[in-house]
């Protein structure tokens, strides 16, 4: 279960969001939504543990997620903004070393991934020469493999065409009926059933409230 | 653990073979100025056997500065750093992989082309030994303390001058202690108390640095 207690946000001495709090329990998708800067990146970043919060707690199975990074990381799949795939190795390579470092209990069939995400043909092309929907689909692959129970997605379906958005959105539902909990943030309006589907709206705070 | 350790060290090398030029440029660099001196300063040899270990350090430090900029900015960039912060192993560790790498790439290859340079400067083969041995011991603490440096400058847009600032002083007792060394076996003197002292440096540098770099990263990064 992940708990946010409370938290606030503070970037450049301007608040982002103040006093946010909700809970994400096993089988539940939640949708962050918001207009542009209105600090969904920032939330998730903290959720992460890449930055700390300026008040408030993250709890996750009780525990705060500094407290033991280590553990929490095995659980925890964070797909960012940038992709984090280098661009001079290949497709195979690039999902390789992540299998092999991040979750290798895994039974990992690298070929069987790469045909799911449709990109079987170009696994010996370096990513740098790829469309930037393929390099994106690059990153997503990591889901298929991976047996973290909590996948934290920051807009995942940029530059993916409405197929794989398709694709994508399956193995997420398929995802949280196995208990597995996802937050993830696009612009795009999902077609998610509802008991998975939460979601938490962002509103820029007031202009009276938005220092410290 | 090892596993993870051996996978970035993998990974670095693999990728560093794909851009060859990131690991060229240093070592080309590190000849270049070398070979520029006795152009500069005349081919006497007794002169050039004076001051070669004085050269050949200063001209490694230039090109361990050079070769940083690769050590974290295109993974700051790319978002692998962010990843490998996420890793579900120690941060330190993964550093450490990093960092061993990087010495693969870049001082390891300063320390094959050594012999060569040596002969440019007619150095004799006492000095030489001196000078490979310090360079053996010398040059991984360069790219620790450079690792320092570099993590607590990643996130600037223009980090390079302060990169050198902040790890050039730091590099002065290495480069004291090893041309000390080279100095001692020039006039047949014995050099290893010197050895000790550095190796006892790489020892210091080896244990600490990735817990400074680690902790610059996750302030660099927040």
């Amino acid at each position: 279960m992940l708990q946010c207690k409370n938290l606030t946000c503070v970037r450049e001495e301007r608040i982002l969001f103040n006093n946010l709090s909700f809970t994400l329990s096993a089988g539940e998708i939640l949708h962050v939504e918001g207009p542009n800067g209105v600090g969904k990146t920032s939330l998730f970043r903290l959720l992460v543990g890449l930055s700390s919060p300026y008040a408030g707690e993250i709890n996750w199975q009780q525990q705060s997620i500094m407290s033991d990074r280590e553990s929490y990381y095995k659980t925890m799949l964070y797909i960012g903004h940038k992709s984090g795939i280098k661009p001079e190795l290949t497709a195979l390579e690039n999902l390789q070393f992540y299998h092999d470092l991040y979750n290798p209990k895994v039974e990992f069939d690298a070929w069987e991934v790469l045909m799911l995400v449709g990109l079987v043909g170009y696994e010996n092309v370096p990513t740098a020469q790829l469309s930037a929907g393929q390099q994106r689909r690059v990153a997503l692959a990591r889901m298929w493999f991976s047996d973290c129970k909590l996948w934290i997605l920051d807009e995942p379906f940029t530059a993916i065409d409405k197929k794989g958005v398709k694709v994508i959105e399956d193995l997420l539902i398929q995802h949280a009926k196995k208990g597995g909990m996802v937050v993830l943030t696009t612009h795009q309006d999902l077609s998610i059933p509802t008991e998975f589907y939460k979601k938490l709206i962002l509103h820029k705070p007031t202009t009276g409230e938005q220092y410290v | 653990m090892f596993n993870a350790f051996i996978q970035v060290v993998r990974k670095e090398l693999l990728g560093a073979f794909r851009q060859q030029s990131d690991i060229l440029n240093p070592i080309w660099f590190f000849v270049i100025v070398v070979t520029l001196f006795p152009l500069g300063i005349g081919t006497d040899p007794a002169l050039l056997a004076r001051i070669a270990p004085g050269i050949i350090w200063v001209a490694a430090l230039l090109a361990a500065l050079l070769s940083f900029e690769r050590l974290f900015k295109d993974d700051y960039i790319d978002g692998s750093l962010e990843q490998l912060m996420l890793a579900p192993h120690p941060l330190t560790w993964l550093v450490s992989a990093k960092i061993f790498a990087h010495w693969l790439l870049t001082g390891l290859p300063i320390l094959l082309v050594s012999p060569l340079l040596a002969v440019f400067l007619s150095l004799e083969v006492n000095t030489f030994w001196a000078l490979f041995l310090t360079l053996l011991i010398g040059t991984p603490i360069l790219s620790l303390l450079g690792a320092i440096g570099v993590a607590l400058t990643i996130g600037l847009r223009k980090g390079g001058v302060l990169l050198s600032l902040i790890m050039l002083p730091l590099s002065i007792p290495i480069l004291i202690f090893s041309t000390m060394a080279i100095d001692a076996a020039t006039y047949g003197q014995s050099y290893l108390g010197l050895l000790a002292l550095l190796a006892a440096m790489l020892v210091a540098a080896v244990t600490l640095a990735p817990f400074a770099i680690a902790a610059s990263l996750r302030v660099s990064v927040s």
